[in-house]
């Protein structure tokens, strides 16, 4: 075959000098002089805002939730996980759904950008204690789960986050217990507030926020929705999920937001808003989202399924 | 003697110096209180361990004269930490509400470990002049021998504090250097 290749190799940039230039970047980022620029799914959607969840609520700004986050895969404290984002090896990127359903099938993220996307409001809140409100850009999951048609023996669906040890370097540190795993009970995935989000803000996800597709539960503390989903698998028995396995004492497989339901470490009767220097905002069971889900949990102990 | 020590008291407000330019160059971010906290926190035990030291540090170089201002000053800097710390907790996370406070004292150990460090440095920041150390004589040597104690108080607050203490490397330092510089003095 002719060679077709108009660059001659001598204007490739050899590998150690791209490596260096990175290295030099990252210690000016880590300096304060440079700003990280922000690694997103390069995944685009067209989506409308959806004036029933949260028209007119005040956004919390767009920069504090892309720079404190949780995500232990791209590094342990709050600042991490935005430096680290170029990690995540984002293309291609697919989700396999499996398990208790008659139609398993892995969805790749095109055919997971043909669902009905729309952007909601909705209120998140940390169990540390801090909260925010954002648009979100997602779909509903029970459109996904209804394609998988799942069979009677679905009670749970169980969410596995990214696992690749070779790209992303905590997971070489038994940190948490990798794959990050969490789940919900059928009725609680099925239900319309439960989003799987591609967007935030308008534009793809970025990396510290769990691109390219997580989930996002309102009504739970933010550790139930997890980030950078690759497979989703319905079964029969509560499963096992991360943070109850780190610490069940601390941390209960339904995580509804509540106020009368303190931390061993701390008081959950209010919350402090990114970018705020108070407590200022009073924590509201299930976040606030009591008229639409307060059902789900009728005759249960809260107190006892934390 | 004086200017060794405003030199010392000023390089031990750096960190709050740097905190506050932080603050006022890049805006106090998503959580300022948590960057507060830790910081004061983090400093007051950091110059707990260092006023202790201060007396290894001194036979070890076989240094002559006196090293008591520099304890001193590192100890006053720590109590001046750990004060911020207890406001920032008191006025952010509390929103000065005394009954939380209250809840919290007897229901989290972590916080009653640090409030009892802090009941600790109190007398020894009280009784920390000149005039104070005659008046006291030997009492006073040992009445601040409680540093010890409040330093270790200051380690364990922070260690029952963290979210994944087996995967916390910081606190277990200070624990490290506090049963090190222990070791170190017991064999005076």
């Amino acid at each position: 075959m002719k060679n077709i290749n108009p660059i001659p190799a001598s204007w490739v940039t050899p590998e150690s000098v791209y490596l260096s230039r990175r290295q030099w970047l990252k210690a000016m980022v880590a300096a304060g002089l440079l700003s990280s620029p922000t690694v997103r799914a390069a995944y685009t959607f067209n989506s409308q805002p959806n004036p029933a969840y949260g028209r007119g609520w005040k956004l919390t700004e767009a920069k504090h939730v892309l720079n404190y986050n949780n995500f232990y895969e791209l590094g342990p404290k709050k600042t991490d996980p935005a430096e680290n984002a170029h990690l995540l090896p984002l293309e291609p990127w697919s989700v396999r759904v499996e398990g208790e359903c008659e139609r398993p099938r892995t969805f790749t993220m095109e055919a997971l950008l043909r669902f009905p996307i729309e952007q909601r409001i909705y209120r998140f809140r940390c169990v540390e204690g801090w909260s925010f409100v954002a648009p979100w850009d997602g779909f509903e999951l029970r459109r996904l789960l209804q394609q998988v048609r799942p069979t009677s023996r679905a009670k749970f669906v169980v969410f596995e986050s990214i696992y690749a040890p070779d790209r992303l370097p905590m997971q070489r540190l038994p940190l948490l217990s990798w794959p990050y795993t969490e789940g919900l009970r059928i009725d609680e995935a099925m239900h319309p507030l439960t989003l799987l989000a591609v967007g935030l803000y308008g534009r793809p996800l970025a990396g510290q926020n769990g691109a390219p597709i997580r989930l996002v539960v309102p009504w739970k503390y933010g550790f139930k929705s997890a980030k950078s989903i690759v497979r989703i698998r319905l079964v029969e028995k509560m499963p096992m999920t991360t943070w109850v396995k780190e610490a069940p004492h601390e941390y209960g497989f339904y995580a509804n937001v509540n106020p009368d339901v303190p931390h061993p470490r701390w008081s959950q009767q209010r919350e402090r808003p990114l970018g705020s220097w108070f407590k200022s905002r009073k924590t509201e069971l299930f976040n606030g989202y009591g008229d639409q889900v307060a059902h789900l949990y009728r005759g249960m102990d809260l107190r006892k399924w934390f | 003697m004086v200017l060794k020590t405003v030199g010392v008291a000023l390089a031990c407000l750096l960190p709050v110096v740097g905190v506050g330019w932080t603050f006022y160059h890049n805006g106090p971010g998503p959580n300022p209180v948590e960057t507060l906290l830790y910081e004061t926190g983090v400093w007051a035990l950091r110059l707990l361990l260092l006023t202790l030291l201060v007396r290894p540090l001194w036979q070890a170089l076989r240094l002559l004269g006196s090293f008591v201002w520099l304890r001193r000053t590192l100890g006053l800097a720590a109590f001046f930490y750990a004060t911020l710390h207890l406001l920032v907790y008191f006025m952010f996370d509390l929103n000065l509400d005394l009954a939380a406070g209250w809840e919290d004292l007897t229901t989290r150990p972590f916080i009653l470990v640090g409030m009892l460090a802090y009941l600790l440095l109190v007398p020894l920041a009280l009784t920390s002049s000149v005039r104070w150390q005659r008046r006291l004589g030997r009492a006073w040597a040992r009445l601040h021998r409680l540093v010890y104690g409040a330093t270790l108080l200051g380690a364990l607050h922070f260690l029952l504090l963290v979210k994944n203490p087996l995967a916390t490397l910081e606190p277990w330092l200070y624990l490290g250097i506090w049963v090190g510089l222990m070791g170190v003095r017991s064999r005076f």
